[in-house]
């Protein structure tokens, strides 16, 4: 067997979920290979070897510096056809899942995502994952080769431990279609501020609340509970509240003691990050929102009567 | 400009969504609606087909016959036709073969742009975009929270894990869109009336020249080994509020000592 891992990298690191996936990778296939693409990109290969990779490959060019998906296809699916990896491995995020995707597509390959384990069974490789909002465990499985697989992220522990890892360039050609697309700008978002990682308690809001306005109230409720405020990628997209209160995929992965959504849909880039919360609670308009199906106590119901209720009854409690 | 929006009907959330023991596949038989996060794509297109002035909306999907019922709630909205897939040779088709069916029908549109939601809530790996865009050989841009098109190029912005992407691209093209762009119309008593007398096309595989072996469980790639019982969070109680749900969100924090 042989298995590449795809390793993201943001400047000078790999990503961590990258990381984990490739440490995982080399447990359960001794012959796992990274490959790093990007521009200047070649001294992270010796990170890589720490991690498991027996061999880095490196699409080293300067037409590769935007962390855009199609040239990536480009790169991956050249690298598979010409070293016939049997297994493509990739920690998801925003970027390896259009990677992933595109891929699949390229090469007719099977494509299981959002994973959360991987084991060798009978000699052929399985992965686990949830489904129907985690009310179900399904084994996976692929019918043919190479197999593609996302991981999700937090799943697999970066363990040190390899050794130094040969490193090969790999030739770059892009597809004409795959470079039409161009990075323009870039905004780095700061992540200072109150944190939402250390608060017992969090208030969620999301695109339910309406507006800005929406926050003054869960402000109030949190500071009733002595928790914090959160919110969701679509609020902060929408200017009402900043960056540094976002969880989810591309904000903040927190673990509270409670977690308290309202007008929170629950989209799979908001649930990796809160879902690991001990208590979970929400309130939506809708009963179809994904969000009740993982949540502990599940309010269908309108927060402009709930919440206001809510922050009377535990100042009350509080007295 | 043409649009092509790429809808799902999903089943409906609550006990009887279900995964069905025999086929290890999504049970769904029960209630349906249109998947919440194509609503923003169907609003998108709408716009954008104002903004220019003339245009076509026109709705894709693939799902069994019944699901054209789902679909009239983007007509109803303002789309201006639907076409939907449906051949009982494409039930069960993972990735590869839906990205291939879809693809097909797409090309026999020929549209200046594609929209997707940003998921499905039934359970998708928000990859479709992806390997639609790779097969019909256009640029794809995901997550996009802001759009601008003009004349035959689009810039859209969009956040990562690492902050915010502007991205240009020519089109035709296909993007995916975050649920911030937009807030979604309530469709119009008028448009519900006309949605039932819009143009909704029913083909099969062999109409948008898809082989059989190539769609369904025949062409797919992966498999679902079994099912089983995931580590319990516990259940979900689940209680609409009749004007004491404050209380009852107290009493449960109560109850377990978290408050």
């Amino acid at each position: 067997m042989s298995t590449l891992v795809f390793l993201e990298h943001h400047g000078s690191a790999i990503q961590k979920g990258a990381l984990g996936v490739l440490s995982k990778a080399a447990q359960l296939d001794p012959d796992t290979a990274g490959v790093l693409i990007g521009s200047g990109v070649r001294d992270l290969a010796a990170q890589a070897g720490q991690y498991g990779a027996k061999t880095v490959y490196v699409a080293d060019d300067a037409g590769l510096a935007a962390p855009l998906p199609q040239p990536r296809v480009d790169v991956i699916a050249a690298l598979v056809r010409d070293e016939g990896f049997q297994n493509v491995l990739f920690g998801a995020s925003v970027l390896a899942s259009d990677i992933a995707g595109g891929l699949s597509a390229r090469l007719d390959a099977g494509l299981n995502w959002d994973m959360n384990d991987l084991e060798m069974r009978d000699g052929q490789l399985v992965g686990r994952r949830s489904a129907l909002g985690d009310t179900v465990r399904a084994d996976v499985g692929w019918s043919a080769e190479p197999r593609l697989g996302l991981i999700r992220a937090g799943s697999f522990e970066a363990a040190q431990g390899g050794g130094e890892a040969s490193v090969e360039d790999v030739p770059v050609s892009l597809e004409d279609f795959s470079t039409r697309a161009e990075l323009v700008d870039h905004t780095q978002e700061e992540s200072s501020g109150p944190s939402i990682e250390d608060a017992d308690i969090l208030v969620t809001g999301g695109r339910g609340l309406g507006g800005p306005e929406g926050f003054k109230p869960l402000e109030a409720l949190a500071a009733a509970l002595g928790g914090a405020v959160a919110s969701t990628r679509a609020v902060v997209d929408s200017g009402w509240y900043p960056y540094p209160t976002q969880i989810g995929q591309t904000g903040k992965v927190v673990s509270p003691k409670v977690y308290i959504g309202f007008g929170v849909s629950g989209a799979i880039q908001h649930k990796v990050g809160m879902q690991t919360s001990q208590t979970i609670i929400s309130v939506n308009t809708d009963p179809n929102a994904p969000i009740f199906e993982f949540s502990d106590l599940g309010v269908v119901g309108d927060l402009q009567s709930i919440v206001p209720q809510l922050i009377e009854l535990v100042k009350a409690r509080k007295g | 400009m043409k649009i092509a929006v790429c809808v799902k009907e999903v089943p409906d959330a609550g006990p009887s969504r279900k995964m069905d023991p025999a086929t290890l596949r999504m049970d769904r038989s029960g209630d349906r609606s249109l998947n919440a996060y194509d609503l923003h794509a169907v609003e998108q297109a709408i716009r954008l087909k104002e903004a220019a002035g003339d245009g076509e909306v026109v709705l894709v999907s693939m799902g069994p016959s019944r699901a054209l019922e789902s679909l009239r709630k983007g007509l109803a909205m303002g789309a201006d036709r639907a076409l939907l897939v449906s051949d009982e040779a494409a039930a069960g088709s993972d990735l590869v073969a839906t990205s291939r069916v879809l693809a097909k029908a797409l090309e026999g549109e020929s549209p200046d742009l594609v929209l997707f939601g940003q998921q499905a809530t039934d359970g998708d790996g928000a990859v479709l975009w992806a390997a639609v865009a790779e097969r019909l050989r256009m640029p794809v841009v995901s997550q996009i929270s802001e759009l601008e098109v003009s004349g035959d190029g689009l810039t859209a912005k969009r956040q990562t894990e690492t902050g915010y992407d502007t991205i240009r691209t020519s089109l035709p093209a296909v993007l995916a869109v975050a649920d911030s762009l937009n807030e979604p119309r309530y469709p119009s008593l008028k448009g519900i009336m006309g949605a039932k007398k819009k143009p909704q096309d029913t083909k099969g595989l062999a109409d948008i020249g898809v082989d059989p072996s190539q769609a369904g469980e025949a062409g797919s790639r992966t498999t679902v080994l079994g099912l089983g019982e995931p580590p319990s969070r516990g259940d979900t109680i689940k209680i609409e509020d009749e004007g004491d749900a404050a209380q009852k969100i107290l009493d449960f924090l109560m109850e377990r000592k978290l408050v």
